[in-house]
């Protein structure tokens, strides 16, 4: 190991520095001649070498081939690139579990169980990633390799936040994720949108990113290092009579990485960057913005910070708090399913920090997990939600997936069980993941733990209206089609229904929805029964009160929306029509449900499919993510 | 009268929560990228001034990385201003409230 020539004896810990270059602090000339480099040990960042080494050879074919790269070779470069950093991230997995964790690069780097999950997860978040991707990319006309180059560097950057061993490193890996993340939310050029996602993101972006520096530098003042395990060393040795330096750069620590969590009170840029950025952007950004920044957060905290765990575990104890209830109460009353998906991650980001809020072997290892779970479901989700988006992308109307599992039978029912595996549905990871972290949480704050499953139960409500409404037959098209409309009419509609009726041509067990509309009632059978009603009075009810809680959400809506979305737009904001390009298509759009079948791309179903799978097999059979999580914490170096 | 390392450090924290102010109360685009610009340099001269503290020239090594990720920053930055404002008049964030929820 390279150490520096002159070492400074002020630092009780003694430790070398994590710096490239170090020498004393009068710089004289003869000294210049003994810069030392720190060994290079490739084999240790190999997982970021593919994924940047293949992002950069990428960039570099697109640019130098005269002719475009055609959109499936660019998108199977970057499955193979991601498979192939799969690959190694498992072979340091086996490696790690074989010969035991590591640092390298002068301390700055760490290769341990922890690292190694991490790398797994961002590499098979960008595996699925570029098959989201590949059709909405031809299917919005902006193929290229710009977007998988964007992606996988971004990828990159959470890999190198994970395996982070200093916190300027950290600082670096949470730059390489953000400013790609901020070119890609705006990547749908044709959208307003998008722009104006990307310029939220950015500007909050960048702003938690210079809190974050700041906070560096306040650390770095106060303990003399900014090496994560000499941080732990200097902390346990020596007892600070002042710490408010530190304590004030621990808490700007905790707001520039809650900012990128998205944990209450710094969340606002979520919901519009959801909603604006494009469809598989923001699977992205939810599954690896989130596990990279966690992974820093909890490595960060627990192992440079875990001796002062008193001063900061109130501080996430509240931000736990807020964001679990905010984040659920918030859901509930949304009406695009982007923005509704975003307030789920926000509640989503509740329950991994009370892994770190336990601050335990078991928080951690449940943190993980959670993470893991999360990916697939996120990732699959969204690229329902991309499929449904059709041309545009700006069909994400929670109105818009009324009927569609009588239009598309198997992606309404994809698209319900990634929803309940995120409710936490019995036999899916999303189950496991919230049973590990209330365990984790009950051992010593049972309150926090007991908000998690009243947050649970209130977020249970908003996945079901999406899953039922979805089985929920569509209105008859002979009704006035209008944003008022549902409130008014299916109680007339649903006034008649004398003898209601099964409707025997949905055979959907679980969903018993009653033939409600025209149509529906013309092709019936004869009248059932009225014997049979109690059987499905109550799922009749419960239809009646989800259309009137929709209809009520519809009214709510701010006027200038309603005003663009019912006629031409004013003379006066004639720019901001131009801005609102894509919200007001997505008001226009909800008006009547769209009734048209979507076409399921190959490799978007491929994806769909994968993260079901990874979220049913594992809810079955939870032994192995579960011991992998738990090993990830055995070989967390400290 | 002598300027020691406090008056660098309070300098700094000034810079930070000026940058900090600007960024919430301004209503500019531009004028919030500098002063994100002005908040990574109050970091900067916090990190030079500790460096030279400590005696330890890491401190002033990161100064260097900061810099490089700030100017890579404001590159993607004004991209997206300049996609987003070619086609108006003025860069004022109010203007942006196509969403909401």
């Amino acid at each position: 190991m390279t150490r520096a020539p002159h070492r400074s004896a002020r630092l009780a810990g003694g430790g070398h520095r994590a710096g490239l270059i170090a020498f004393g602090h009068t710089v004289r000339a003869a000294h210049l001649a003994t810069i030392a480099t720190p060994h290079i040990r490739y084999l240790a960042v190999i997982p970021e070498i593919v994924m940047l080494g293949g992002a950069v050879l990428l960039l570099a074919v697109g640019s130098l081939v005269v002719r475009q790269v055609r959109a499936w070779v660019a998108t199977l470069a970057t499955v193979a690139v991601s498979g192939a950093a799969l690959g190694v991230s498992l072979w340091q997995w086996a490696d790690v579990t074989s010969h035991g964790a590591f640092t390298a690069v002068d301390h700055a780097v760490v290769v341990d169980g922890f690292s190694a999950l991490v790398n797994v997860l961002v590499s098979s978040a960008m595996f699925l990633t570029a098959l989201v991707a590949d059709g909405y990319l031809r299917r919005e006309g902006v193929d290229g390799v710009e977007f998988h180059v964007l992606a996988m560097v971004s990828a990159t950057g959470a890999m190198i936040m994970a395996s982070a061993n200093d916190l300027i490193v950290v600082f670096l890996g949470l730059e390489i994720l953000s400013i790609s993340l901020y070119v890609l939310a705006a990547f749908n050029h044709r959208r307003a949108a998008s722009g104006e996602a990307a310029l939220k993101y950015f500007i909050l972006g960048s702003f938690s990113s210079a809190v974050f520096v700041y906070g560096i530098a306040l650390v770095y003042g106060a303990t003399g290092t900014s090496n994560l395990a000499q941080i732990a060393g200097f902390l346990s040795k020596n007892v600070l009579a002042a710490d408010g330096l530190l304590l004030a750069g621990m808490s700007l620590l905790v707001v520039g990485f809650s900012f990128k969590v998205a944990a209450v009170p710094f969340h606002m840029w979520t919901p519009d960057v959801y909603q604006g950025a494009p469809s598989p952007v923001t699977g992205f950004m939810a599954a690896v913005a989130k596990a990279g920044a966690f992974a820093a957060f909890l490595r960060v905290f627990i192992s440079s910070f875990g001796l002062l765990r008193t001063d900061w575990q109130p501080i996430v104890y509240a931000i736990a708090i807020v964001t679990l209830l905010l984040g659920a109460g918030l859901a509930l009353v949304q009406r695009d399913v982007k923005r509704m998906l975003a307030y789920s991650s926000i509640n989503h980001a509740g329950f991994v920090l009370l892994g770190l809020e336990a601050a335990s072997a078991r928080g951690v290892s449940a943190a993980l997990y959670y993470l893991f779970a999360y990916t697939f479901m996120v990732i699959g989700s969204f690229a329902v939600v991309t499929i449904l988006g059709r041309r545009g992308d700006a069909t994400h109307d929670i109105a818009s997936y009324r009927g569609l599992a009588s239009r598309q039978p198997l992606l309404a029912l994809s698209f319900a069980v990634l929803l309940l595996a995120q409710a936490g549905a019995p036999f899916t990871t999303g189950l496991w993941a919230k049973l590990q972290v209330v365990l984790a949480a009950v051992d010593h704050a049972v309150p926090l733990a007991v908000i998690a499953m009243i947050s649970a139960a209130v977020a249970a409500f908003f996945y079901l209206r999406v899953a039922v409404l979805m089985y929920t037959p569509p209105p008859a098209p002979g009704s006035v089609p209008g944003v008022e409309a549902p409130a008014e009419d299916l109680v007339p509609l649903g006034a008649p229904r004398a003898a209601p009726e099964p409707e025997p041509t949905l055979p959907e067990p679980a969903f018993p929805v009653p033939a409600r509309t025209v149509v529906a009632r013309a092709e019936g059978p004869a009248p059932a029964a009225p014997a049979e009603r109690p059987l499905w009075a109550g799922a009749e009810r419960t239809a009646v009160a989800l259309d009137r809680l929709n209809a009520e959400l519809l009214l709510d809506e701010d006027p200038m929306t309603l005003a663009l979305a019912r006629g031409p737009v004013p003379v006066t904001s004639l720019e901001l029509g131009e801005l609102q390009g894509g919200a007001g298509a997505t008001t226009g759009a909800e008006e009547v449900p769209p009734s048209d079948v979507v076409r399921v791309p190959r490799l978007g179903a491929l994806a769909i499919g994968l993260c079901l799978a990874v979220s049913v097999v594992f809810g079955f059979w939870p032994g192995p993510l579960t011991s992998f999580a738990h090993h990830a914490t055995l070989l967390f170096l400290p | 009268m002598s300027i020691g390392p406090a008056w660098y450090l309070g300098l700094a924290a000034v810079l930070f929560a000026l940058g900090a102010v600007g960024v919430m109360v301004r209503r500019n685009v531009l004028v919030m990228f500098m002063c994100v610009e002005l908040m990574l340099n109050a970091a900067n001269l916090t990190f030079v001034t500790f460096s030279r503290v400590l005696g330890d020239i890491g401190g002033q090594s990161l100064v260097f990385f900061v810099l490089v990720v700030a100017a890579a920053e404001v590159v993607v930055g004004l991209g997206v201003v300049v996609a987003i404002f070619r086609r108006r008049a003025a860069a004022t964030a109010d203007d942006l409230h196509g969403m909401k929820g």
